[in-house]
């Protein structure tokens, strides 16, 4: 019988990765390796003003006086910054004028992933910018938004059309000396969204950004301006797959996100990069800096993640509370199943009176897989009446897997509440064998467990993403029970 | 329906079931009585199917089919409904969802089609009332902060829910009050029909005032050691275990 179990285990936790699939495209690459030529070669592919070629080379620059940091709970393989490609980008014809113009092998690569680039199809509620591998390939309902005068295009586009706006907000949050792998992102960044809603103005669809990565042995740089001006709101979401591959692949991006007085800005992530095989080998390096700030007072910025995918994992989408009366919140689920390590959560930095934030973070671990949760909440001298609620709970299947809780706390106020819950639970034979009496199997029973313990964050995403979380929660789990 | 023969089932190397055999027909109530630890909860979860011990001898047939070769899921979609005397908690998993799941894989193993949402809203509305389960407790999530009462008669309407051929209710009437207690005796007797059969597990007399048993029986260190008609129930409530202990142990020594 302990056998039966494991035998479950491993077939739930040796589900198969279902996006892992490579298109035929004919793409354009750089020669491999990074130095101060190729950042300008990047560059000047992208025909870019003088200003951004500067901050490229002033992010190279400081790039090569950092070191990878060492301090998060993970076991990262040395990565050789001179075997890596850069910058690489499917051929196709220049002007993008209508859905036929797109190269159709692209076109049915976004279609098999469930990612229609036509405006017409089932997700006529969403607007979709679509990146492969280091280039916006289409952005879907630009014209509609366009009439509110909200502005959603790639990265290269936005610096092309609105320098001025991508000046005045870019490096803001998340400068170029922030961190290795965003110093790194600052240098090579290839393509990525820009988004701007105007005063007033509710964005009447969901935004969504859908990264691919395609090419071998290339990074994928990708940054995310998203401003939301005074009184606007926007829900914004973000899906990314990637071939099956042997060799890791490095993903680094930046996302910053402004919100000016009474804005809102909802962030959504479905992370499903390729995790590697069950014995660990291949899979995405996840190394993602993400960060808001609540410039405005009554602003508030919500992140959601559902992190499923990737070999190691790290990042922390965070806010900073400038304005008063501002809101933060942070609502995370990160299963890692077989060798996949995560350590992620966030940060929030409490500045403006009477802020507020919230934690919820639902790590699951499976098979051999390690999850860390590593938050911190700040509270400065003048944030007085500071409130924040953490709560971090582990979700074990099996004995092989590892759950660990990294909470620091700096507070410099008196007035602050502070609370931090945390829970550490295994899913029960009990609880599985209840269901099997009511006839369900031992996977279905691990699904409806694992999306029960996941709901709350799950119910903070957009309705149409939330049946699509709940499936791959399962599917990632597929035979991980003991 | 059920033919059990010289069931013999261990945990952790310590003999628990020591040679039951027991027969089941269609439409019947047996009522299986006995002191604490003597087996009651193990032989209902060895026909249940739930993987603690080891069966290490006898058979059972349900239907003409060895049960005992089973998996637990199949044993439920094809009839076979535990009534736990101590029900599971699963947080977050809302009983409309666990229930919508349950019945479903059963249509699904009996070739039905699944039941649309609203077919499904009102067959939970129907057994809602059958069993009069409030409302509000089947809107939340499965046993999460129930009271100990109130698991009881969720597993009485799940029971409706599922509507199972045999029904093995493991102390369900512990911890209720008189009102629930009638309630789940009610459930039980609107659910029985001459084509499906009830194990009723029970330390009290007092329960089969209301379902009455065809024949009950006692269950004394991993063995049936006396069986009759529901009579017995009350001779036992009388006179406790004590006089079957030693009619067993004279009965060892002659
Ligand atoms: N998981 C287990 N590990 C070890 N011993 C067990 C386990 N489960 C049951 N037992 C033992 O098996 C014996 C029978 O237990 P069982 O629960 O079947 O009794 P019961 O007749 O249902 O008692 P009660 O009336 O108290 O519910 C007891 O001695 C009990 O301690
Ligand atoms: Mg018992």
């Amino acid at each position: 019988m302990e056998k039966d179990q494991d035998k479950i285990l491993n077939d739930v936790t040796s589900g198969e990765y279902k996006y892992g699939f490579h298109s035929d495209i004919e793409t354009e690459r750089i020669q491999k390796g990074l130095s101060e030529d190729v950042v300008r070669i990047i560059s000047a592919k992208k025909n870019e003003p003088e200003w951004l070629l500067e901050f490229r080379l002033k992010s190279y620059r400081h790039w090569l006086t950092m070191k990878m940091p060492s301090w998060p709970n993970l076991k990262i393989p040395q990565i050789n910054y001179q075997e890596i490609i850069f910058y690489a980008a499917p051929v196709q014809r220049p002007a993008l004028n209508s859905l036929d113009d797109i190269d159709p092998e692209l076109k049915r690569t976004f279609d098999k992933l469930g990612i229609p680039l036509g405006e017409q199809k089932h997700l006529a509620g969403v607007a979709v910018d679509a990146v492969m591998d280091s280039v916006s390939v289409k952005t879907t309902f630009r014209e509609t938004l366009a009439e509110m005068g909200i502005i959603f295009c790639s990265f290269s586009e936005a610096v092309r059309e609105y320098p001025e706006l991508v000046r005045r907000y870019m490096g803001t949050v998340v400068p170029y000396t922030d961190n290795f792998f965003a110093s790194l992102n600052s240098a090579v960044f290839s393509d990525g969204s820009f988004c701007y809603i105007p005063k007033g103005v509710r964005c009447p669809m969901e935004l969504s950004t859908y990264f691919r990565i395609n090419a071998a042995n290339t990074g994928q740089f990708e940054r995310t301006l998203l401003v939301a001006d005074e009184e606007s709101y926007v829900s914004y979401l973000e899906g990314c797959t990637a071939p099956q591959r042997d060799e890791n692949q490095l993903h680094a991006a930046i996302v910053e996100i402004i919100a000016e007085k009474n804005a809102e800005v909802k962030y959504s992530t479905v992370q499903n990069w390729y995790p590697g095989d069950k014995d660990g080998k291949g899979g995405i390096f996840n190394f993602v800096t993400k960060r808001g700030i609540c410039k405005g007072e009554n602003s508030r910025i919500s992140w959601t993640q559902i992190e499923t995918g990737s070999a190691i994992t790290w990042k922390y989408p965070s806010c900073i509370l400038r304005g008063d009366n501002s809101t933060g919140e942070f609502y995370s689920v990160a299963v890692t199943n077989n060798h996949q390590q995560a350590d992620t959560g966030t940060k929030m930095i409490h500045i403006g009176k009477n802020t507020k934030s919230t934690i919820v973070s639902k790590g699951i671990s499976a098979g051999k897989g390690q999850n860390s949760y590593r938050g911190l909440v700040k509270v400065l001298k003048n944030a007085s009446n500071a409130r924040n609620y953490s709560q971090c709970d582990s979700l074990l299947l099996g004995d092989k897997c590892g759950a660990h809780t990294f909470p620091y706390l700096e507070v410099d106020n008196q007035t602050a509440i502070v609370e931090h819950e945390a829970t550490t639970s295994k899913i029960g034979e009990d609880q599985i064998f209840y269901c099997n009496q009511r006839g369900i199997s031992t996977e279905d029973a691990i699904g409806l467990i694992v999306n029960g313990y996941a709901r709350e964050v799950i119910n903070k995403l957009p309705m149409e993403f939330a049946v699509e979380a709940q499936k791959l929660l399962q599917i990632s789990l597929e035979g991980s029970v003991g | 329906m059920l033919v059990i023969k010289d069931l013999k089932a261990s945990i952790g190397g310590k003999n628990i079931l020591k040679g039951i055999s027991l027969t089941v027909k269609p439409g019947e109530i047996h009522a299986i009585m006995g002191p604490n630890g003597s087996g009651k909860s193990t032989l209902a979860a060895v026909l249940a199917g739930r993987e603690l011990g080891e069966v290490t001898g006898g058979t059972v047939t349900y239907y003409g089919k060895n049960l005992l070769e089973m998996a637990a899921e199949d044993r439920a979609k094809d009839g076979i409904f535990l009534g736990f005397q101590y029900p599971i908690e699963i947080p977050g998993v809302s009983m409309v969802n666990f229930m919508k799941t349950a019945v479903n894989e059963q249509r699904k193993y009996r070739g039905l089609e699944p039941l649309s949402a609203s077919d499904f809203l009102k067959l939970m509305r129907e057994k809602k009332e059958m069993v009069e389960i409030d409302s509000k407790l089947a809107n939340r999530s499965v046993n999460e902060g129930f009271s100990g009462g109130e698991k009881k008669k969720n597993e009485i309407f799940q029971m409706a829910m599922l509507d199972p051929k045999l029904a093995i209710l493991d102390e369900t009437d512990s911890g209720l009050d008189i009102d629930a207690l009638r309630i789940v005796a009610n459930g039980v007797n609107k659910i029985k029909r001459p084509d499906n059969s009830f194990i009723v597990i029970t330390h009290y007399q007092r329960l089969l005032d209301y379902i009455v048993p065809d024949v009950v029986h006692v269950l004394y260190d991993g063995r049936i050691v006396k069986t009759a008609g529901k009579e017995l129930a009350l001779e036992l409530e009388e006179k406790g275990y004590d006089w079957i202990k030693k009619e067993v142990e004279n009965s060892i020594m002659v």
